[in-house]
């Protein structure tokens, strides 16, 4: 297989995002120094400094880095540096500000997240914040670490596999291989529950899925002809077997929900050679229901949580520690290799693609994420029918494309440094290799056994 | 030994307006009584000619204390919190750590209005407290305690290495940091008989004089490895890995790499550089053996110390150095690290290092080795009260980076790797910026934090009941875990 590879091109954002911190310049008490502070800024905001109009804003708290120089050098004390109000506004408890302008930075630069001196963060969160992945210390297989990145794999295949092959007495296959599609990234792209998102927006999503040569799972009823040329890289996803029968016969992958399982053999009969994916929302019930449709033949299943990768349910458990569950029930039954188990639904960071394949997902399907990378700020405001702010409906395609191309660069790279430090080569082992995990209540009940509790 | 502990000295912060918890509004209505400059105990009014001026606001402790507002004939005072605290600091380092830390490297002793023994995130060091309860003997203050440690226990007849305080200086290179960092950190560390480290930059002349003081790396791209640097040093590390991004290499931007630091490293100006991970000829402990044996060959008298980081099997790790012929293992844990590294790296990979000592302690204890090999940490050791911590968790000293360079007014702005580097001089080449630092300045600031955290050290051991950090080795009885958290900020 030809070297994977991701062409990233700085993409900037329509609007300036709101910086973090807002920057307050008190006229009054100016010394008139001749060697003002604001000239020796080590970022030169001051010169860069200019005032948007359309969005009446200074772009200096764009540009500032908080590195407080001229707040403490000022001999007159008249500048100060406040947490931006506007900042803490965007996103919610989940997606928080931090999450969703490190999304902003990798579509616009393809890049990788990177800081000095230290992590800043809590000890443990919930949801994804209470594992750690391993490392190695020596071996390593693929040299190099994330230098020796082109030899890392990242490719999934997504379809049912035989646990077996059988022949006739002359030699002969008699099992039929069921269909199955190679994607070099482990992650699909499908829409939010949400939103109205315009054609732009869709065509982005699918310009895309086809550089990349992943997937998206369109709506049926956003499938129109105009989006025939993608074809191969996008999936359907229907309500009703009528919307089936209308189907082109060339798509590659049909999804379909819950409440039409019952009638896959008969999808299959009509699409041999497509691959048919059953949604099925996170629940209670959703361990039992993925034993049963493997052992009737399913072959691709879509489990999704809500955007804060919730559970369905009373007591909601989160999302990465049901996909775990329901892979360890497969294991149990020695199904699992039958089944590829994708999840959706709060993955809004690199490391939680990693996370989710860690405790048995085969790959990640991303939604909202998708629509922060084109600038949204989760305001919701469209589903009031107000006028989105940032007027997404009216973006340029390949504007739009480039963007979420860019995204998945900084998202490859950074799957590639947890599988460098593991000293893995195929993203396909990392499946389900909680051994080489380290789970917060785990570790800490073995560190601080000894030491007691008030 | 004689003049000990060495001596702090008053050493103020470089800027004009240094950031402090608090800010005062001096109204027009001031009659300049100067009734403040006498009330105030913390000596932030001054008489600049008949006027009264706000000369170190920094110091004022804000409304705990209120006495030149309250007793303001005009009413002209008023104290608020200063905003720009919010915008500085993290869970790890809160505002008040940065603040109380500057204020240690100003005055060498610890603040008696912040909180300046935890931070806020809500798990490992900032979780444990001491049972100050347990020995209800305290010692007097006529007893001796003392904080050395001895770094060789392995009785192969290589010389002692003692050093007067239970902590040593992490791996900075030249080329992540300024000359003017590497040399204050270097005279501190003689100054407290301790060690610093060249990190894996190459071993600037200018260090010589210290070279009883300084630990040379040998980091996987060799940079500044040679015959004479490994021969000079009383201790060489090894560095197979980085708590913050472990297993990854280490990368200086082209932009970082400047005709000093090229000269230094053997490489070309502007070209980036980076040191591969792992170690191309160790593949296996035995290949680590021989590396240990070609350094304890080329030079005899030398300490070994291996540092790696804490993935899940560390203690296996750790013991393979052991039988490698090391004498000191240095466990670096995940959430510390000076350098620039990826996000997806500091946060997720390997384990945080208050999970990792107890760990290793036990594993080797358990081996029947401990007494035999000595277990340093770092990644993440802000205080005094995480190194004693660290050490009653089971090791025998910790390594500090962070912490140090917060002493020379580091914010934690992060933005070391963008460009010509730190915008405070610390951590850059570039000749402009570094000249934002003096030596002598940056070496008292760093031997005052050191003198702060040697006085809480030493109470912490009082109050147990202990004559020396060694009896505080493993000791967990002496800890406790908040079990139920919420957040203080």
């Amino acid at each position: 297989m030809p070297k994977y590879h991701i062409n990233v091109k700085i993409t900037p954002s329509r609007f300036l995002p709101p910086g973090k911190y807002l920057l307050i310049d008190r006229e009054e008490g100016c010394l008139g120094c001749k060697y003002c502070v604001k000239k020796l800024c080590p970022y030169d905001v001051y010169n860069k400094r200019k005032f948007d109009s359309i969005q009446l804003r200074d772009t200096i708290d764009y540009y500032c880095r908080n590195c407080l120089y001229c707040v403490e050098a000022c001999p007159g004390g008249t500048i100060s540096l406040v947490v931006n109000p506007a900042y803490r506004e965007i996103g919610d408890s989940y997606w928080k500000p931090e999450i969703i302008t490190k999304i902003w930075r990798q579509a616009e630069t393809g890049m990788i997240p990177v800081s000095g001196a230290g992590y800043r963060g809590p000890f443990v969160g919930s949801g994804f914040d209470n594992m750690w992945t391993d490392m190695s210390e020596i071996v390593r297989p693929t040299r190099d670490g994330i230098h020796g990145r082109e030899y890392i794999s990242t490719d999934i295949e997504i379809g049912r596999k035989l646990s077996y092959l059988v022949f006739d007495a002359q030699g002969k296959l008699t099992s039929s291989t069921p269909p199955l599609i190679e994607i070099p990234i482990p992650m699909l792209f499908c829409l939010p529950e949400w939103g109205n998102w315009g054609r732009s927006v869709l065509f982005s999503i699918a310009k895309a899925a086809r550089t990349l040569n992943t997937l998206f799972i369109i709506p049926f009823a956003q499938f129109t002809k105009d989006f025939y040329p993608y074809i191969d890289n996008l999936g359907i996803s229907v309500e009703s077997l009528e919307e089936i029968s209308a189907l082109p016969k060339d798509v590659k992958l049909i999804e379909i929900p819950y409440s039409l399982s019952q009638n896959l053999q008969a999808i299959k009969t009509s699409y041999p050679q497509t691959i048919v994916m059953i949604k099925i929302p996170l629940s209670p019930e959703a361990k039992q229901r993925s034993l049963t449709l493997t052992k009737n033949n399913a072959e691709v299943l879509h489990f999704y949580a809500d955007d804060h990768g919730l559970e369905f349910a009373e007591k909601p458990r989160f999302i990465k520690d049901i996909i775990k569950d329901i892979h360890l029930s497969l294991v149990d039954e020695g199904i699992r290799d039958e089944v590829t188990i994708l999840a959706s639904g709060g993955i809004a960071m690199a490391e939680h693609v990693a996370k989710t394949i860690i405790c048995g997902a085969d790959g990640a399907i991303l939604d909202q994420l998708l629509m922060v990378a084109l600038e949204c700020r989760l305001c919701k405001d469209c589903m009031q029918g107000i006028a989105c702010p940032i007027d997404i409906e009216n973006i340029e395609p390949d504007w739009g494309a480039q963007r979420l191309i860019n995204l998945m660069n900084a998202w490859r790279d950074q799957l590639l440094e947890v599988l460098g430090a593991m000293g893995m080569r195929d993203v396909r082992r990392l499946r389900g290799e909680m051994g080489r995990a380290i789970f917060y209540e785990d570790v800490l009940n073995e560190a601080f056994t000894s030491i007691k509790k008030r | 030994m004689k003049n000990w502990p060495p001596k702090e000295k008053k050493m103020p912060s470089r800027f004009k307006r240094p950031l402090g918890k608090y800010k005062i509004i001096k109204r027009a209505s001031c009659n300049n009584c100067g009734l403040c400059v006498e009330v105030c105990p913390y000596g932030v009014y001054k008489f600049r000619g008949k006027n009264v001026f706000i000369s170190d606001e920094y110091h004022c402790i804000g409304l705990s204390c209120n006495q030149c507002v309250e007793k303001c004939p005009e009413k002209a005072l008023a104290v608020v919190k200063n905003p720009t605290v919010e915008a500085l600091g993290d869970y790890r380092w809160t505002s008040d750590l940065i603040l109380s830390t500057w204020y240690q490297a100003e005055t060498g002793k610890p603040p008696d209005n912040m909180e300046y023994k935890i931070g806020n995130s809500g798990g490992g060091f900032d979780r444990l407290r001491f049972d100050f309860e347990l020995e209800k003997q305290n010692l007097s203050l006529k007893e001796h305690v003392s904080t050395a440690i001895n770094l060789n226990r392995r009785n192969d007849g290589r010389p002692q290495v003692t050093i007067s305080v239970p902590w040593y200086g992490g791996g900075m290179s030249f080329g992540s940091v300024s000359l003017t960092t590497m040399l204050a950190r270097a005279r501190a560390c003689m100054e407290w008989n301790s060690f610093t480290c060249t990190g894996e930059g190459g071993y600037p002349e200018a260090l010589i004089p210290y070279k009883d003081h300084v630990i040379t790396q040998v980091a996987t791209g060799l940079f500044g490895v040679r015959e004479e640097t490994v021969k000079r040093a009383r201790i060489v590390e090894f560095k197979y890995a980085q708590g913050a991004k472990p297993g990854l290499g280490g990368h200086l931007l082209g932009d970082k790499v400047t005709p000093d630091v090229a000269r230094m490293r053997e490489s070309v100006p502007g070209i980036s550089l980076f040191s591969p991970f792992p170690f191309h000829s160790v593949y296996s402990v035995e290949d680590h053996k021989k590396h240990v044996d070609w350094i304890k060959e080329i030079n005899p008298k030398a300490l070994i110390s291996v540092k790696v980081s804490t993935p899940v099997d560390v203690d296996m790790v750790a013991i393979g150095s052991y039988y490698a012929g090391a004498h000191i293992i240095h466990l670096d844990g995940s959430y510390g690290g000076t350098g620039a590294a990826p996000d997806i790296a500091k946060k997720n990979i390997a384990m945080p290092i208050e999970l990792a000592i107890p760990k290793v302690h036990r594993f080797l204890l358990e081996e029947g080795i401990r007494d035999e090999i000595v277990i340093i940490a770092s990644g993440g050791i802000r205080t005094a009260y995480d190194m004693a911590k660290a050490i009653a968790l089971g090791a025998d000293g910790v390594v500090t980076g962070t912490a140090e360079l917060v002493a020379l007014e580091c914010t934690r702005c992060g933005n070391c790797e963008r460009g010509r580097g730190c915008p405070r001089g610390i951590a850059t080449t570039d000749p402009e910026l570094s000249s934002m630092i003096e030596l002598e300045w940056a070496t008292q600031r760093i031997s005052n934090l050191f003198h702060s955290w040697y006085l809480q050290l030493i109470d912490i051991l009082r109050h147990l009941g202990m004559h020396s950090i060694t009896e505080l080795v493993g000791r967990t009885d002496c800890l406790f875990y908040i079990d139920k958290w919420s957040e203080h900020a």
